[in-house]
């Protein structure tokens, strides 16, 4: 106990360097337990940016990309699948809810997805949390009302009752426009960081609405036109949609749905069970995350290698010291073990203050990085994994402090009890 | 009194590969006894402490201090044995500086045992030990001993270091060159501060000075080249 009040003693005699070196070990704590905190929360985050659906369908193609079209509004849809298929399992018992999407539109580079208003009641993203809007209401029976996710309407600046005209195709600039049929805003989202926020949502009837004198692609000139009061008239039932979303009345039906509507004999189907897919989806990008992970472990070792030269640079000034120290009696052990528990004191410091470095910036960036990334860091205690890589870096700092140490002890039995200047 | 604290006998010691650099027929010195031994650098006096403090062991010949032949133990009991039995006051720069000067003087008591025992026996506490020996060489104020010691004058350092050296009353004190970094007023003053400090708590004292003007103050001088009959032809 004593050796110990010595140790610190004599860092806060050469606080400066000490300072630094635990400033350092801080930062590298730091950011290894902010990497290994957004990494989790990134992949839970991933995972969960949709929940609450059990099953999604869409026309045969691969699931990723089924995931990567019906969620995340990446690529494209190979082929639609009919209305009838849709109304096919919407009917089914074991359904519970139904949501259709129709996608292929889109307005300056996001994403239009058609509709109907049990999107907003059933779509559930992150720990099960329904969508909410911020402002206005969801659209209603005329085909010409969109709702806006939250960046779309702050990166547009849009608000309620705007006007905007959709593009035909999902390029960022788009030479054909459904101009003759503008849309009316009427609701806003509140931020959710999943792709909902960058979408335009409208009803399948308004989808159906823009393209009903479009033939093979383009539209009718001239006479062929029908004009928005028209299209209000008339039936917008679709008959083909992108794909749809389910929600069934028990989870234990979802396997046997699932081979059952890949089985479909009237339509090529595919069903997929999203956290699957969004697993698989995870395995592709999981390279990046580990490299991530591997870096802030160097920047640890550099940390730590940063302290064993501070000390190892001092042995050499503080020979004195140890002859000192020697001459009241301590023994060559003793000199070793205050080098071991200064390198161990170091380490204390920079992993107490690093966790309080990730504290304080998971405090200041909480809120930021929940609305921009829809990533929910939370302020809790290290969790077991993270104690883990703690306890290991305190191992390897004790490992680091025995280099030290050994030499002090060599150096102290040379020198006894002789006074180097 | 008077019965050998220090016996060397035909005490012979050389580094690896060289030749002797010490060779002692015969030294004593007896307990209560203050003695002036004269060594030049180069004479070998620094590895004849290390012999006495136990640091080294010698090539051939016999090191007894109280009775205890010192080569025989182990280095940690050698250790042990220096810190209970010895009290060291080197030339400057004596003191762990980011310690207090009360500090410096108690470590010590924590390492030897037997000399917190005994300053705990005559003092009541280590503390009121070291704050005794402080006043008695004139470091009496108390924000004094609680100064960090290198805020102290080398002076003042040098009588922190010979209460540090005579707390736990160890049997022998060994002062080398204590006083080369004083000035010739404070130097005897010193000496006779370490004098009467030595005789209250029964220590013998070996001072080791190539400063011949202090030879006088001691009950006894000689020079390690006499001694030292490996030193002989060297100086010639």
């Amino acid at each position: 106990m004593y050796l110990f009040r010595l140790a610190l003693a004599s860092l806060a005699n050469r606080r400066f360097t000490a300072f630094l070196t635990a400033f350092a070990i801080a930062l590298s704590v730091c950011l290894l337990l902010a990497v290994e905190r957004v990494r989790t929360e990134a992949r839970a985050s991933f995972a969960s940016t949709i929940s609450g659906t059990d099953l999604i369908v869409g026309a045969r193609s691969g699931s990723v990309n089924l995931l990567l079209y019906s969620v995340f509004r990446i690529g494209n849809a190979t082929n639609n699948i009919r209305w009838d298929s849709y109304e096919h399992y919407a009917k089914d018992p074991r359904v519970k809810w139904a949501i259709p999407i129709s996608l292929g539109d889109s307005h300056r580079g996001y994403r239009v997805m058609g509709t109907t208003g049990d999107y907003f009641e059933h779509y559930q993203y992150g720990r099960r949390q329904h969508l909410e809007l911020s402002q206005g209401r969801a659209f209603a029976t005329d085909p010409f009302e969109v709702v806006l996710g939250a960046e779309v309407a702050e990166a547009l600046h849009y608000t309620l009752g705007d006007k905007l005209v959709l593009a035909h195709g999902v390029a960022a600039i788009s030479l054909v426009k459904h101009d003759d049929k503008p849309f009316t805003v009427v609701g806003v989202l509140k931020r959710t960081g999943t792709p909902v926020d960058r979408t335009l949502h409208i009803s399948l009837g308004g989808m159906e609405a823009i393209h009903i004198d479009w033939h093979n692609g383009v539209p009718a000139r001239g006479a062929g036109r029908i004009s928005a009061e028209q299209a209000r008239t008339m039936d917008l039932q679709p008959t083909a949609i992108t794909a749809f979303m389910l929600g069934l009345n028990s989870k234990i039906a979802t396997f046997s749905l699932q081979r059952e509507i890949n089985e479909y004999r009237s339509e090529p189907l595919l069903a997929i069970l999203p956290g699957v897919a969004l697993q698989e989806l995870w395995s592709l990008m999981g390279t990046a995350e580990q490299a991530l992970f591997v870096v802030s472990l160097f920047v640890v070792l550099t940390g730590l290698i940063g302290m064993l030269t501070a000390i190892l640079t001092s042995l050499n000034e503080r020979r004195r010291e140890m002859a000192i120290l020697r001459s009241v009696g301590a023994r060559p052990w003793h000199i070793a073990g205050l080098l071991v528990l200064e390198a161990l004191a170091l380490a204390g410091v920079g992993i107490v203050a690093g966790l309080g470095l990730l504290y304080a910036g998971i405090a200041l960036a909480q809120g930021y990085v929940q609305a921009n990334y829809g990533l929910f860091l939370p302020l809790a205690l290290p969790s077991a994994h993270e104690w883990t890589l703690l306890a290991i870096i305190l191992g390897a700092a004790l490992l680091m402090g025995s280099v030290p140490a050994w030499r002090a002890y060599r150096q102290s039995l040379a020198d006894g009890l002789s006074i180097h200047l | 009194m008077g019965q050998p604290l220090i016996q060397l006998q035909d005490l012979v010691f050389a580094w690896p590969g060289q030749a002797p650099l010490l060779d002692v027929p015969a030294f004593q010195l007896d307990a209560g006894e203050a003695v002036f031994l004269k060594g030049p650098s180069g004479s070998g006096k620094t590895t004849l402490l290390g012999l006495l403090g136990g640091v080294t062991v010698p090539e051939r010949g016999h090191i007894r201090l109280l009775g205890q032949d010192v080569a025989g133990l182990g280095q940690g009991a050698r250790d042990r044995f220096r810190v209970d039995h010895t009290g060291y006051i080197f030339q400057q720069f004596n003191l762990l500086p980011f310690l207090s000067v009360r500090e410096n003087v108690e470590l010590p008591c924590r390492f030897s045992a037997s000399r917190k025992t005994r300053a705990e026996q005559r003092h009541g506490s280590v503390a009121q030990a070291a704050q005794t020996l402080l006043a008695h060489l004139g470091l009496d104020d108390s924000a004094l001993q609680a100064r960090r010691a290198d805020s102290l004058s080398i002076g003042q350092q040098q009588r922190v270091a010979a209460a540090r050296a005579l707390i736990g009353q160890p049997e022998l004190v060994i002062a080398d060159e204590p006083t080369s970094a004083l000035d010739a007023d404070t130097r005897e003053a010193f000496i006779s501060l370490l004098f009467a400090e030595c005789r209250a708590a029964g220590a013998s004292l070996l001072f080791v000075s190539h400063d011949q003007s202090l030879a006088p103050l001691f009950d006894r001088h000689l020079s390690l080249a006499e001694l030292n009959r490996a030193a002989k032809p060297r100086e010639v």
